[in-house]
């Protein structure tokens, strides 16, 4: 099964210091720059329109397509900005990658900064991930170093700066205006759309925001060519994507696979599940994702199949839950976060996360009754699409995938009066001899 | 509502299938508000911009002009309307209804049920719109949830409070702060159902225009040291009136409970202070009514051994008889003086005009209780009188003008001191339009840095050149789509208002001057000046005495033009006038105030008509209380020429305007054969005689420029800048603390190489030495200051400049205080 991988950002990973420069530019890499930098740049913005690119933080826009939105007729400076603020739970692929292979970012952002004509781009890293905040500063120093950075990069006339500025720890900053509202200085909340961040995004400016491996894909793509891309994946959901495993499966970690690949293929990759249990639910791309269940596990993991299964392909963080865990406990630990990092702006978010938290605590303690469920799913109704940007939607997202999926088993704390399971049963120590008290 | 059939540039839109037409851009709330239908909203709020952050606005758009709707309901505070647009809000629309029930019932979680002792109780928009478009039962309560509380309430400043778990967060008080104030000392701090309205801890919230915050709350969240607890919104009376405290003319609305002001609010009047107004207009009410009030009349016996004896009560009849006997006496003698002050409404003005003129025969009249000048006159008659909104003069200037003009210059005045409401107009203009403005003025000011302005650094003394220099300057000359604004405080500087009229009229600059008190204006309109008499007309002007006189049913008026405030002060001490009628005037504001209390004691009888005891009531032979602006109808008249009535607010039977105690006089004095009596005993009988008596419509006189003096760089020591600050120590900022504790602190501001030379750092105390006194204050390095000056604020908490300091125009030295 192994050939069902496709190692393209993954691929030096395995390989000693595997971050730093000469092991990169030993597997090929900065070897797309020239021929990008050969290029005109809207041949390259063209490039990355035909491969079919989508957007790898979530939402899946094409990215060539958000490139061309730039008004490049705009006398401002264009800024590229990379996301890579990664703090959704069960999401953990761009931190990973800019660990073991800074520079094919690097070499994504320069290539990406040649196409939309900015001379100075910013990637914006989560603040508490400082190991993976050095890594690619010094990947940036390095590919200064080597002249990949500054001016007249390798003779072609054009300029660039990066900055690698390290966030302050808020899940808000993700959203990208909220971003770009911490990069210019101020509080971290989301902006008012329009104006769209390409007609006036960072300091007014027009600007590309894009996720870390929508960026690192772009050097393959100009090294391999759109062609090559595209043939990988579904029909609209084109190219390769990192896919990460968590949970119960033997072997977690990312597995670099064409979009449209099955759970049932990764988790057979991955070892299985856990010896002796079996697949109980599933989030496809993060918490913000409705969840699905066993019966999904033959889905193509693609923009289309998961938003026929009422889902999102999302960040494709595949966080698999057996059957020892309790999905009204879960929920209720992926509302908290929500609850926690809320910003505060809008009422719907603020005031809704900490009010789904008082009513998920008192479900799982086996308090209140079944009319709960729904005051719940009514509640995420008046948050979901109500609410300034995202975060609040996808605060609704795991109570009411929980609810539609297994509204017996939170029935099944009313009537038990408490959690019916053990939580040590789904703990990585359960069974054996030292046993542990779970209280959290 | 624009419906102008021949406009086509309108936007037609449907909203609850009413056809509305709009301005292009027009937010879809807005375009609600036009069709009649009230969409709930927190933090919309029209003068601030859009924010979409409380989410109560949600409607349904099935159509975005385009054919297609949106998938979700829309923030219609948010979203500017499109040609063919279809709204639905929660009037037609299930989905709007229950999106804005599902808001409002979040927006409760955590709000605190403690409308019965909060004080926006009974007029909250919360509590209104939950009513309306919310449910009746907490789901959230009946859930047993658990709010979020903080320890009650925080100060944010001296005088505004904030109880945190009101707030609902809706941005309206910072997005003021920092989008019409340009002070951004709140914000927002941490995140979530936590997240709160913050100051830095070592930055009160010092905003001239705090209270306005407390106003547009949409909650009960921020409130007042002034009123807090005080009262409850439906047990007040709310009366429309104008803010007394400046020459804007602010809008205000004063609440008041039997018999007592409890809070004052701004009121709205797009044409001047559009929403807001000071904290001097909104807190500073407590003036009229503290110990010191005046409650009845009082006159002045003479011992038995003919030695002046001690003020007793008296009657209203008797003290007008008094007065008049010894009036009438002090005419025969040599004269009466008659010192109205600045603080009069244009009807109690005329009064004193009148009574000059027709009852005690002088032009001996004189608003100015303060520093001024000859030219200062010869501008006020020729130039200031009868321009403006409700002026015959044409090149009137209006606050919309402020905000339409190109530059506007700014010449001995700081609008954010002395005129707020100018000061919020000029900022918003640069801020939209990029207005510039040009402040010719010793430092940049902060008022200055917030309109984005520009110092053309000068010198006290040095106006003049400053002002002629900006004819073809380089950088910022003027032309005609300039205005220049300036202040009462350019008399003190010879040839600055020649300099500026010169500059008006090469460049094609329109002129306007903006004094500093409310009734300034209005005493020029009237008349209570030596040389004009109401409506423009000047004394020289033999057809113009004709004119009024024949208005006034008089065989002739004084021919000669009178002294000014300061020659009557001067002739009443030389013994050259015996009498003196004084008004509100504080001797302490005057150009020497050791001589105005010589004046009083060298007077042989004086009359004092105040509202609270002063210096003045204490050399007074008879004392006639007067009724504080709220108890009195009047009209101000504003720096733009805009007339400004309102009516009493509160009915105090005792309190009488000038204009009818004046009366009371004038009957007594017809009574001794001594001129006419006034003929009106009403406020409504003077507005009648003013509007019959209309302007002058002969030759206005011309203005009679004066050659520019030495400058500044003339004399030891350092020239003294100084102006008063908006909240300092004025009488009509008494009676409320906490309004005196958000004060800038006095300092002296030097420029670098002035303190340097004096070997003083920032924040040395440094004592400064005038002609009068000295003062001892922190010193302030003033980067942009002038070299060779001193700035202090003239009348701050002891620093009372004219009488403590310095005379006007004159210099003063600096040293450390300890040397």
């Amino acid at each position: 099964m192994t050939d069902t991988l496709t190692p393209v950002l993954t691929e030096p990973w395995g390989a000693d210091r595997s971050w730093t420069r000469e092991v990169y530019e030993a597997h090929g890499g900065y070897a797309a720059l020239d021929k990008a930098l050969a290029m005109a740049p809207d041949d390259v913005i063209a490039a990355v329109k035909d491969s079919g690119l989508r957007g790898r933080g979530g939402a899946g826009f094409p990215t060539g397509m958000k490139w061309s939105f730039i008004p490049q007729e705009n006398p401002n400076p264009k800024y590229l900005v990379v996301n890579a603020d990664e703090s959704e739970p069960g999401t953990c692929k761009d931190i990973p990658l800019m660990m073991a292979n800074p520079h094919v970012l690097v070499e994504g952002v320069i290539i990406s900064s040649y196409a939309i004509r900015a001379k100075k781009a910013f990637i914006y890293i989560r603040g508490e991930v400082v190991h993976v905040i050095r890594r690619v500063q010094n990947a940036v120093r390095e590919a200064y170093e080597a002249g990949h950075l500054g001016t007249d990069i390798h003779g072609s006339g054009f300029d660039l700066d990066i900055v690698v500025h390290a966030g302050a720890g808020a899940y808000i900053c993700g959203e990208e205006t909220a971003l770009l509202e911490g990069l210019e200085g101020r509080r971290g909340q989301p902006r008012l759309r329009p104006p769209f961040p390409a007609v006036a995004g960072l300091y007014a400016s027009p600007t590309v925001i894009n996720n870390v491996e929508s960026i690192a894909s772009v050097p393959s793509i100009i090294g391999h060519g759109a062609d090559w891309f595209a043939s990988m994946g579904t029909e609209k959901s084109k190219g390769m994507g990192i896919f990460s495993l968590s949970g119960h499966v033997k072997r977690p970690g990312q597995y670099e696979a064409p979009l449209g690949i099955t759970l049932r293929e990764l988790v057979d990759l991955a070892g299985g599940m856990r010896e002796g249990h079996e697949l109980k639910f599933w989030t496809p791309g993060g918490s913000s994702t409705p969840l699905l269940t066993a019966e999904h596990v033959d889905l193509p993991l693609d923009f289309e199949s998961m938003a026929g299964a009422g889902t999102m392909l999302g960040t494709r963080a595949l966080q698999l839950f057996d059957e020892t865990v309790c999905v009204v406990r879960a929920v209720l630990r992926w509302t908290e976060f929500y609850k926690h990092e809320s910003c505060g702006k809008c009422t719907p978010c603020r005031e809704g996360t900490w009010w789904l938290v008082q009513t998920l605590a008192r479900l799982e303690k086996g308090q209140g009754s079944e009319e709960d469920l729904d005051l719940l799913l009514d509640q995420c109704d008046n948050i979901l699409g109500r609410s300034f940007c995202a975060l609040g939607d996808g605060a609704t997202s795991p109570i009411s995938s929980s609810i539609k999926h297994f509204r017996d088993e939170y029935l099944a704390h009313l009537t038990h009066g408490g959690c019916p399971f053990d939580p040590a049963a789904s703990t990585v120590w359960a069974g054996s001899a030292d046993q542990q008290e779970v209280t959290a | 509502m624009t419906t102008t059939p021949d406009r086509t540039d309108l936007v037609t839109v449907t909203i609850d299938g009413v056809q509305v037409d709009v301005e292009p851009g027009t937010l879809v709330i807005r375009a609600a508000e036009q069709a009649g239908i009230q969409v709930p909203r927190f933090c919309d709020h029209p003068l601030l911009k859009p924010v979409g952050a409380c989410r109560q606005c949600l409607v349904d758009v099935p159509d975005a002009g385009n054919g297609r709707g949106f998938p979700k309901p829309q923030a219609s505070c948010t979203l500017p309307v499109s040609p063919g647009m279809v709204v639905e809000t929660q009037a037609s629309s299930p989905v709007a209804d229950k999106a804005q029930q599902g808001v409002m019932e979040l927006l409760l979680v955590n709000h605190p049920l403690d409308c019965p002792v909060c004080d926006k109780g009974g007029e909250c928009p919360l509590q209104n719109q939950a009513m309306s478009n919310g449910r009746t039962e907490s789901r959230f309560a009946a859930n047993e949830g658990t709010k979020r509380t903080f320890p009650k309430p925080i100060n944010l400043s001296p005088q505004i409070l904030l109880d945190r778990e009101r707030c609902i967060v809706c941005q309206r008080c910072t997005r003021f702060a920092s989008e019409i104030a340009g002070d951004p000392f709140i914000s927002l701090v941490e995140r979530g159902a936590r997240q709160q309205i913050g100051i830095a801890e070592d930055a009160p919230f010092y905003s001239y225009f705090s209270g306005n915050t407390i106003q547009i709350c949409p909650v009960g969240a921020l409130t007042s040291e002034a009123y807090r607890f005080r009262s409850r919104p439906f047990d007040l009376v709310s009366t429309p009136s104008v803010a007394e405290h400046d020459a804007c003319g602010a809008a205000i609305r004063v609440d008041h409970r039997r018999g007592r002001v409890l809070r004052r609010l701004a009121g709205d009047d797009a044409a001047v202070n559009e929403e807001w107004i000071t904290d001097k207009d909104r807190f500073a009410f407590a003036w009229p009514a503290q110990d010191d009030r005046l409650g009845y009349p009082m006159v002045r016996d003479t011992e038995a051994d003919g030695t002046r004896g001690e003020l007793r009560p008296a009657s209203w009849p008797e003290a007008f008889a008094v007065a008049a006997r010894g009036l009438a006496a002090a005419k025969a003698a040599g004269g009466v003086g008659l010192l109205p002050g600045g603080r009069l409404t244009a009807e109690d003005a005329y009064a004193w005009s009148k009574l000059a003129r027709t009852g005690l025969g002088t032009n001996d009249v004189d608003f100015r209780a303060r520093p001024l000048s000859a030219e200062e006159e010869s501008f006020l008659s020729a130039v200031v009188v009868g321009s403006g909104v409700e002026g015959w003069k044409p090149g009137a200037v209006t606050y919309a003008d402020l905000e339409s003009a190109r530059t506007v210059v700014l010449a001995g005045l700081e609008p954010e001191d002395e005129a707020g409401t100018i000061f919020l107009r000029l900022r918003k203009a640069s801020l939209a339009s990029g207005l510039r403005v040009l402040a010719v003025a010793p430092f940049a000011t902060r008022g200055l840095a917030k309109m984005g302005g520009t110092l053309v650094p000068t010198a006290p003394g040095d106006e003049p050149a400053a002002l002629t220099g900006l004819l073809g300057h380089a950088d910022h000359g003027v032309d005609a789509d300039t205005i220049v604004l300036v202040g009462e405080r350019l008399a003190l500087v010879p040839g600055a208002l020649s300099a500026a009229v010169e500059l008006a009229a090469k460049s094609g600059a329109r002129l306007a001057w903006v004094p500093r008190r409310a009734g300034d204006r209005g005493a020029v309109e009237t008349g209570a000046l030596p040389g004009l008499l109401p409506g423009g007309r000047p004394v020289a002007d033999a057809a113009a005495r004709v004119d009024a006189a024949a208005h006034w049913g008089v065989e002739s008026l004084p021919e000669t033009p009178g002294r000014d405030a300061d020659a009557i002060v001067a002739a009443a001490a030389a013994g050259d006038l015996a009498g003196l009628l004084v008004g509100g005037v504080d001797p302490a504001d005057t150009a020497d105030p050791a001589a105005f209390l010589a004046a009083l004691q060298a007077a042989s009888f004086v009359v004092s008509l105040e509202v609270r005891a002063t210096a003045v009531t204490a050399a007074a032979d008879v004392v006639l209380p007067v009724a504080p602006p709220v108890e009195k109808a009047g009209s101000y008249v504003t720096w733009d020429g805009r007339v400004r009535p309102f009516e009493a607010v509160l009915h105090t039977p005792a309190a009488l305007p000038d204009c009818r105690v004046l009366a009371g006089i004038g009957e007594e004095l017809a009574a001794l054969g001594v001129g006419r009596a006034l003929g009106f005993r009403t406020v409504d009988e003077v507005r009648g005689e003013l509007a019959q008596l209309g302007p002058w419509d002969g030759e206005a006189p011309a203005f009679v420029p004066v050659a520019a003096g030495a400058g500044a760089a003339t004399g030891d020591g350092l020239a003294l800048a100084g102006w008063r600050t908006l909240l300092d120590d004025g009488s009509l900022q008494a009676g409320d603390k906490h309004l005196a504790a958000t004060a800038r602190p006095a300092v002296v501001r030097l420029s670098p190489a002035t303190a340097a030379e004096a070997g003083l750092a920032d924040g040395a105390s440094a004592t400064v030495t005038g002609d009068r006194g000295s003062l001892t204050l922190p010193v302030e390095v003033v980067d942009s200051m002038v070299d060779g000056t001193a700035w202090v604020p003239t009348n701050s908490y002891g620093t009372a400049v004219l009488s403590r300091l310095a005379s006007p125009g004159s210099r003063v030295s600096v040293k450390g205080a300890d040397q």
